[in-house]
C-alpha cells in the first residue's frame, strides 16, 4: 500500500529531524474544535504531548465548535507570527480568505482529523486525517478472518444518520465483508454514537433476532455505542465476547476494559496522535524543504483481546478520553 | 379558548393499543415475555423500560404545561443530575448520591421557578438559559468524558427489577403516584388548572399563583433529576454530551398527546404518562421493523400527526368512530 | 336623515350597522354620519358598542348589516389595510407603530422612497421632516420613535395616516395618557386637520375635551344610538343622561325606607388611601348591613377604588382599619383573609375559569382561603354547588358543566355564588349587572338586598343609576379619577346623582334643574 508507504517514510524521517536544532525554536499554534467528545479531549492532551517531545513551543486555541473563533484564532496566530498552524475544521466550508491570509504571511497549514473543501486544496501544506473508510474495512476484514467460513450474522450499530463518519464505516465494513458469502449484515439501525441508544438499538436487535440467538457478530460504528450493546446483551444472558463476537472502531478506553474482560473482541484505533505526523512533516519542510504528500494517512490499527488490552488501557486512560 | 369537556382519554389508551398491536404485526415476538434473571424480559418490557425517562419528565411538565408555562432545560437538568450522580457514586453510599442528585435537579428548578413567577420572564426564554447553559455544567462536572461506575446501589436503579418489573417502571410508577397523591389528593390541581385557565382570575380569588408556579418547576426539576439518575444508572456512566438531549421535545410531546393544552388548564398526569409511552412504542417499533433508520423520523411524524389529528375536537366529528369516542367522554368522564 | 339632492353627500355615512357576537347583539342598526371637516365625539359607557362601530367601519370585524359610504359611495373594506386605502385610517391608544425605528422610517414603513431598490435614507428624511412640519413639529426625524413622548408618537402615527391620504381619521382615546399641555398640541393637529377637510371621530372619556374641541356628538348605549347632536346644542347634563340612558322624569324609584337609629358596626374603614395617577386619596367607611355605591362615568376611578380596597393594587398612601384593627391589605390573599371579596367587572378575564365547572368555580376562593393541603371533599363540593345553583337559580342546573358555557348572568351568580361561599364580611361588586338580560339584573339586585339585610357590607359600582338607587344607602360620586361627593338618605336620587358627575370644574355651568 503506496499511502501506508508514505506515511511510514515520513514518520521515519520526521523522527530523524526532530532533533534538529530548529525544532527548539519552532512555535506552532493549533486551532482546535474544542473538547466536544473524549477523543477530541485525547487528542488534544496527545497533541501536547507530542510538541513537547520534540521541544515544540505549541499553543492551542480551544473555538467551542465556533468557525468565527478558529477563524479569530487563526488571525492571531499569523499576527504573532508563528511558524506553522494546525486546524482542525470545524466545518469544511468558509476557510478561504483566512487560509490565504496565512498563505502571505508564508505560514504553511496543517489540518488536522478533518479535511476541508477540494477547492481550498493549495491553501494548506497537508492534512493529516484518518481514513473512516478504511477503518470500517479493517473491521470487516478482521470478521471475516475471525469468522473462517462459518456463517455469521452480524447487526450493526450505526453512527448517527447522515454524518460522513458513519456512511464511511459503513461503506468500509460493507466492502470488507464483500468477499465472504457467508457474513451478512442481517440488521442495522442508527445508535446516533451514544452509549444508551447503543443500548436500546441492541436490545430490539435481540428480541427481534430470536433472543440474539441468531446473532453471531456485532459491529459498531463507535465504541460507545458497543459499550452499551455489551451491557444489553449481558442483561439478555448473552455473553459477548464469546457468543456473540464484537468489533468497533475508535479505540477508547472503556472497550479495552472490556476486552480485558473478555466482553469485547476487537476495535479498530482512530488515533488521537493526529499532531505527531503533523509535527514531523512540518519539521522536515522547514528544515529541508521536503514537500509532504497533500494527504498523510493515520494508521488505523487493529486491537484484539491478544494485545494485552488492559495495558493500553493504562496507557490511554488519562489521556482525556 | 376553546372550552374542553372533562375526557377519560379514550383516544390516547386506543392508540397507544394500535401502536402495540402494530409492533406485534412487524416482529410477532413482540409480546413474549420470559423471565431473565429475575427480570421480566421482552420487547413490552422494553417499551415501558426505555419509556421511562421520558415518562418521569413528562410527570413534571405537564404540571408546568398546564400553568401557562414550559420547562425547556429538563434534558440539561437530566445530564447535570446524572453527572453529579455518576461521579459521587463510586465514593458515596447510594443516599448521599441521591440527594446530591435530587437537590441539584430541585436548585435547578428553583432557578427556572424564580426567573418565571418572580422576575416575570416567559417560560420559554427562562428555561431556555438552564438548558443552554446546563448542558455547560453537565460537561464541567464529567470533565468532557463519559464517566463510569460500578457501584452495583446506583446501577440497580437502572438495571434492576422489582417484583419483576425492570427498576426505572417501578420509579416511573412511584412518582407518578406521588405526584398524583400531591396534586389530585390535595387542592393544588384544582389551582393549577385554574392558574392555567386564567390567571388573573385566579390571583384575585386568592390563589397564591407564584407560589404554585415556583411549585412545579420545582417538580420539574426533581423529575428531571430521578430520569438523569435512571439514564446514568441504565449505561453505568453519565454522558454529559448525549444525556437528555432533545427529551425535553419528547416530554412535551407527550403531554400534548396526552391531551393538555399548550395554553395551560385541564390537565392528565396519567395520561401524559401514557403519552410518553405512546412514544416509546413507536421509537422500538421502528427498531423492531427493521426500516433503515432514514426513515424513523418520518414514520414517527406520521404516527403522532395521526394521534393529535384523532384528538382534535374538530376534526373529530369527521371520524364516525372517534365521534363516538367523544360523545361517550361528555357524559361526565372522571378526569386522572 | 333626509339629505337634499343639493347638498353634497356627507363624508363617511353609516347606516343600519348591526353586529353580534355569539348571541349578544354589539351593535344594533346604528347610524353614523361625519361630514368634511368635522371633529365628532363618539361617546359611550362600557360595552356601549364604540369599538365594535368602529371596527366594523374598519373591517377588522366583519358587520352582520348596513352600509358605509365614503363620499356617496358605497365601500366594504375587509381589513385595516383595505380601510386606509380607501381613506379611513385609525390611530389607536396604544400606538401600533414600531418603536424601535426612527422617526422617519415609521412614517414611511412600508412605503419607503426607493431608488433601484434601495431605500433613499436621505430622501427619506428630508420627506419626514417636511410632513412633521405641517403639523409644527421640527424633531430629529432619524432618532428612534420609543426617545419621543406618547404624544409625538401620536402626531408621528397621524401624520402617517394623514400622509396616506386619509379622508377619514379615527382617533381612539387618543388623550388617555397625555398630560394638559400635550393635549392641547393634539388639539392643534386635529384642528388643522380639519381645515383641510379631513373628518376626524374622536373617542374619548374625558368630557371637558368634548367641549373644547368637538363640534359634533353621537352617543351610543347598549349597542344603540342614544342621540346625535350639534355640541352646542347638547348641555353636559343632558350628555350624561344620554350616555347613562336616564330621563329625570324615570328618575322616580325611591330606595326602600332605611331603619333610622339601627346600630351598625363598622367593617372597614379606609382614611386617605389612594394611589398616584390612579386615583386620589380618599374616605370610605363601609358597615354591616350597609350598601355602598360608586358612581361616575368609565374611567372616573371607580374600578381602581374597589381594586385598592381589595388589595388587587397596592395603595402608596393612606391607612386602612378592619373590625377596629389597623391592617394592610398588598394582596387580594390579605383581603380574603380579613373576609372581603370581590366580583370584578371583566367577567371573562379576571373572574371566571372558562374551562373549569360550575362546581370547580364556587369551590374555588373558599378552597384557596382554607389552603391547598385542606381541600374541600368532592361531596363538600358538591353540596356547595348545589347550595348555591339552588340559592341563585343557577341555570342550567349542571355543576358539571364548564362555566364558560353558561350565559353571562349565570356566569355572574357563579362568581357571586364563590364569594359568598366564603361568607365575606365585606362583599365588593363591579358592575353586577353589566352585560346579562333583564331577568337576571331583578334577580341580582334582590339578592343584593338579601345579603344587605343579613348583614353583609357591600360595595357595589354601577352604571345603572335607577338600580344603584334602589339598594344604595349611601352613594359616592367620582369624576376625574377622585371622590367628589358622598350622597346619603334623600340626595340619593338619579338626578343628583347626574348632576354631581355632570358638574364641571368651572367652564359649564349646570343646569337649573339640576341644581
Amino acid at each position: 500500500m503506496n499511502l501506508r508507504a508514505l506515511l511510514l517514510a515520513s514518520a521515519v524521517s520526521g523522527a530523524l529531524f526532530s532533533v534538529g536544532a530548529q525544532a527548539a525554536d519552532m512555535t506552532i499554534g493549533f486551532s482546535q474544535i474544542g473538547s466536544e467528545s473524549g477523543w477530541r479531549a485525547a487528542e488534544t492532551t496527545v497533541s501536547k504531548a507530542e510538541a513537547k517531545k520534540r521541544n515544540i513551543n505549541f499553543k492551542i486555541a480551544d473555538a467551542q465548535q465556533k468557525q468565527e473563533n478558529q477563524i479569530k484564532a487563526i488571525r492571531s496566530f499569523v499576527a504573532q507570527g508563528v511558524d506553522a498552524i494546525f486546524l482542525a475544521p470545524v466545518v469544511a466550508t468558509g476557510w478561504d480568505s483566512v487560509l490565504k491570509e496565512a498563505q502571505e504571511a508564508k505560514i504553511p497549514v496543517v489540518l488536522l482529523d478533518r479535511d476541508i473543501d477540494p477547492a481550498g486544496k493549495d491553501l494548506y501544506l497537508t492534512a493529516v486525517t484518518s481514513d473512516s473508510v478504511h477503518e470500517g474495512k479493517v473491521a470487516g476484514e478482521w470478521l471475516v478472518k475471525t469468522a473462517a467460513g462459518k456463517p455469521c450474522n452480524v447487526v450493526e450499530l450505526q453512527g448517527t444518520v447522515g454524518a460522513s463518519v458513519a456512511t464511511n464505516r459503513k461503506k468500509g465494513f460493507e466492502d470488507g465483508i464483500a468477499g465472504a458469502s457467508n457474513v451478512k449484515i442481517v440488521r442495522s439501525q442508527t445508535g446516533d454514537f451514544t452509549r444508551a441508544k447503543g443500548k436500546e438499538v441492541m436490545e430490539s436487535f435481540i428480541k427481534a433476532e430470536g433472543g440474539g440467538k441468531n446473532i453471531c457478530a456485532v459491529y459498531a460504528h463507535n465504541d460507545d455505542m458497543m459499550v452499551g450493546a455489551i451491557q444489553a446483551m449481558k442483561e439478555a444472558g448473552l455473553k459477548p465476547g464469546t457468543e456473540v463476537l464484537t468489533v468497533s472502531i475508535d479505540a477508547v478506553p472503556d472497550i479495552f476494559k472490556a476486552m480485558a474482560a473478555g466482553e469485547a473482541n476487537a476495535t479498530v484505533e482512530l488515533t488521537p496522535n493526529m499532531a505527531g505526523p503533523a509535527f514531523d512533516a512540518i519539521i522536515a519542510f522547514k528544515d529541508k524543504g521536503t514537500m509532504p504528500p497533500k494527504w498523510i494517512q493515520t494508521e488505523s490499527k487493529l486491537y484484539t483481546q491478544a494485545d494485552n488490552p488492559m495495558a493500553v488501557y493504562e496507557s490511554k486512560k488519562d489521556l482525556g478520553y | 379558548m376553546a372550552l374542553r369537556l372533562p375526557r377519560i382519554g379514550t383516544s390516547q389508551i386506543v392508540a397507544l393499543g394500535l401502536i402495540l398491536v402494530a409492533n406485534w404485526i412487524v416482529s410477532p415476538q413482540f409480546f413474549d415475555i420470559r423471565v431473565q434473571d429475575g427480570r421480566l424480559f421482552g420487547s413490552l418490557i422494553d417499551v415501558f423500560n426505555r419509556g421511562a425517562p421520558v415518562a418521569l419528565l413528562s410527570i413534571g411538565m405537564v404540571l408546568v404545561i398546564a400553568m401557562r408555562g414550559i420547562d425547556l432545560s429538563v434534558g440539561a437538568v437530566m445530564a447535570i443530575c446524572g453527572a453529579i450522580a455518576a461521579s459521587l457514586a463510586d465514593t458515596h453510599s447510594l443516599p448521599v448520591v441521591l440527594a446530591a442528585a435530587l437537590g441539584a435537579g430541585l436548585l435547578c428548578g428553583l432557578w427556572n421557578g424564580l426567573l418565571v413567577a418572580v422576575l416575570g420572564i416567559q417560560p420559554i426564554v427562562a428555561t431556555l438559559i438552564l438548558m443552554v447553559a446546563g448542558r455547560g455544567i453537565a460537561q464541567l462536572i464529567t470533565e468532557g468524558r463519559i464517566v463510569t461506575f460500578t457501584s452495583p446501589d446506583l446501577a440497580f436503579l437502572g438495571g434492576g427489577s422489582v417484583l419483576g418489573l425492570p427498576t426505572p417502571v417501578v420509579l416511573t410508577l412511584g412518582m407518578m403516584a406521588l405526584t398524583l397523591a400531591l396534586v389530585r389528593g390535595t387542592a393544588l390541581g384544582l389551582m393549577i388548572e385554574a392558574t392555567g385557565g386564567n390567571p388573573r382570575a385566579s390571583a384575585l380569588a386568592g390563589i397564591g399563583t407564584r407560589f404554585i408556579t415556583v411549585g412545579v418547576y420545582v417538580w420539574s426539576g426533581l423529575c428531571a433529576a430521578l430520569a438523569g439518575i435512571v439514564a446514568s444508572a441504565d449505561i453505568l456512566g453519565a454522558d454529559a454530551n448525549n444525556a437528555g438531549l432533545w427529551l425535553e421535545l419528547d416530554a412535551i410531546l407527550a403531554v400534548v398527546i396526552g391531551g393538555t393544552s399548550l395554553f395551560g388548564g385541564r390537565f392528565s398526569i396519567i395520561l401524559a404518562v401514557v403519552g410518553a409511552f405512546i412514544i416509546q412504542a413507536m421509537n422500538t417499533g421502528i427498531l423492531l421493523s427493521g426500516f433503515p433508520p432514514e426513515t424513523n423520523l418520518v414514520v414517527k411524524a406520521v404516527v403522532v400527526l395521526t394521534v393529535l389529528l384523532a384528538q382534535s375536537p374538530r376534526l373529530g366529528g369527521h371520524f364516525a368512530g372517534i365521534g363516538v369516542l367523544f360523545k361517550r367522554s361528555k357524559s361526565g368522564g372522571k378526569r386522572s | 336623515m333626509h339629505a337634499t339632492e343639493t347638498l353634497p353627500p356627507p363624508l363617511l355615512a353609516l347606516t343600519g350597522f348591526s353586529k353580534s357576537f355569539a348571541g349578544f347583539v354589539a351593535l344594533d342598526h346604528v347610524d353614523f354620519t361625519l361630514h368634511a371637516g368635522e371633529i365628532h365625539a363618539l361617546l359611550g359607557e362600557n360595552g356601549a358598542g364604540k369599538s365594535t362601530l368602529i371596527k366594523a367601519m374598519t373591517g377588522v370585524v366583519h358587520r352582520d348589516a348596513g352600509t358605509l359610504r365614503l363620499d356617496g359611495v358605497a365601500i366594504a373594506p375587509r381589513s385595516a389595510e383595505e380601510a386606509v386605502r380607501a381613506g379611513i385610517a385609525t390611530v389607536y391608544q396604544e400606538v401600533n407603530l414600531a418603536p424601535n425605528l426612527s422617526v422617519a422610517q415609521n412614517l414611511f414603513l412600508g412605503r419607503q422612497p426607493t431608488r433601484f431598490g434601495l431605500v433613499r435614507e436621505g430622501e427619506m428624511r428630508r420627506r419626514a421632516r417636511a410632513l412633521l412640519g405641517e403639523f409644527g413639529l421640527s424633531i430629529d426625524v432619524s432618532a428612534p420613535l420609543e426617545s419621543y413622548s406618547v404624544a409625538i408618537q401620536h402626531i408621528v402615527a397621524i401624520a402617517r395616516a394623514v400622509d396616506q391620504s386619509a379622508r377619514v381619521l379615527i382617533l381612539d382615546e387618543p388623550t388617555a395618557s397625555l398630560d394638559a399641555h400635550e393635549v392641547e398640541v393634539l388639539f392643534a393637529v386635529m384642528r388643522q386637520l380639519t381645515s383641510r377637510g379631513i373628518g376626524i371621530v374622536f373617542v374619548t372619556h374625558f368630557l371637558d375635551q368634548v367641549y373644547a374641541v368637538c363640534d359634533r356628538i353621537t352617543v351610543l348605549r347598549n349597542g344603540r344610538l342614544a342621540g346625535s347632536a350639534p355640541v352646542d346644542e347638547l348641555p353636559r347634563l343632558d350628555l350624561v343622561r344620554l350616555m347613562l340612558g336616564r330621563e329625570l322624569s324615570e328618575a322616580t324609584s325611591r330606595r326602600p325606607p332605611v331603619v333610622e337609629g339601627e346600630a351598625r358596626a363598622d367593617v372597614a374603614t379606609f382614611r386617605g388611601v389612594g394611589k398616584a395617577g390612579t386615583i386620589a386619596p380618599f374616605d370610605l367607611a363601609l358597615r354591616a348591613g350597609h350598601v355602598v355605591g360608586l358612581a361616575g362615568l368609565l374611567g372616573s376611578g371607580r374600578t381602581e377604588t374597589v381594586r385598592l380596597v381589595f388589595g388587587a393594587e397596592r395603595a402608596d398612601c393612606g391607612a386602612a382599619e378592619v373590625a377596629g384593627r389597623a391592617v394592610s391589605i398588598g394582596s387580594p390573599r390579605e383581603a380574603m383573609a380579613l373576609g372581603f371579596g370581590y366580583c370584578p367587572e371583566e367577567r371573562k378575564t379576571e373572574g371566571i375559569v372558562a374551562e373549569l365547572t360550575v362546581r370547580e368555580n364556587i369551590a374555588l376562593a373558599l378552597q384557596a382561603r382554607r389552603g391547598a393541603l385542606s381541600p374541600l371533599s368532592r361531596r363538600e363540593q358538591d353540596a356547595l354547588a348545589a347550595k348555591f345553583i339552588g340559592l341563585l337559580d343557577i341555570r342550567p342546573p349542571d355543576p358539571e358543566r364548564p362555566v364558560g358555557l353558561l350565559s353571562g348572568g349565570n356566569q355572574q351568580k357563579v362568581l357571586l355564588a364563590r364569594w359568598l361561599a366564603t361568607a365575606p364580611r365585606l362583599l365588593i361588586l363591579d358592575e353586577p349587572t353589566r352585560g346579562i338580560d333583564v331577568g337576571a339584573h331583578a334577580e341580582i339586585i334582590g339578592l343584593i338586598r338579601n345579603l344587605c339585610r343579613e348583614g353583609m357590607a357591600l360595595l357595589v359600582v354601577s352604571s345603572e343609576l335607577e338600580e344603584l338607587v334602589t339598594y344604595a344607602d349611601e352613594v359616592v360620586v367620582l369624576r376625574d379619577r377622585a371622590h367628589v361627593a358622598r350622597l346619603t338618605g334623600a340626595q340619593i336620587e338619579v338626578s343628583t346623582i347626574l348632576a354631581t358627575i355632570a358638574e364641571a370644574p368651572s367652564s359649564v355651568p349646570l343646569s337649573a334643574d339640576a341644581a
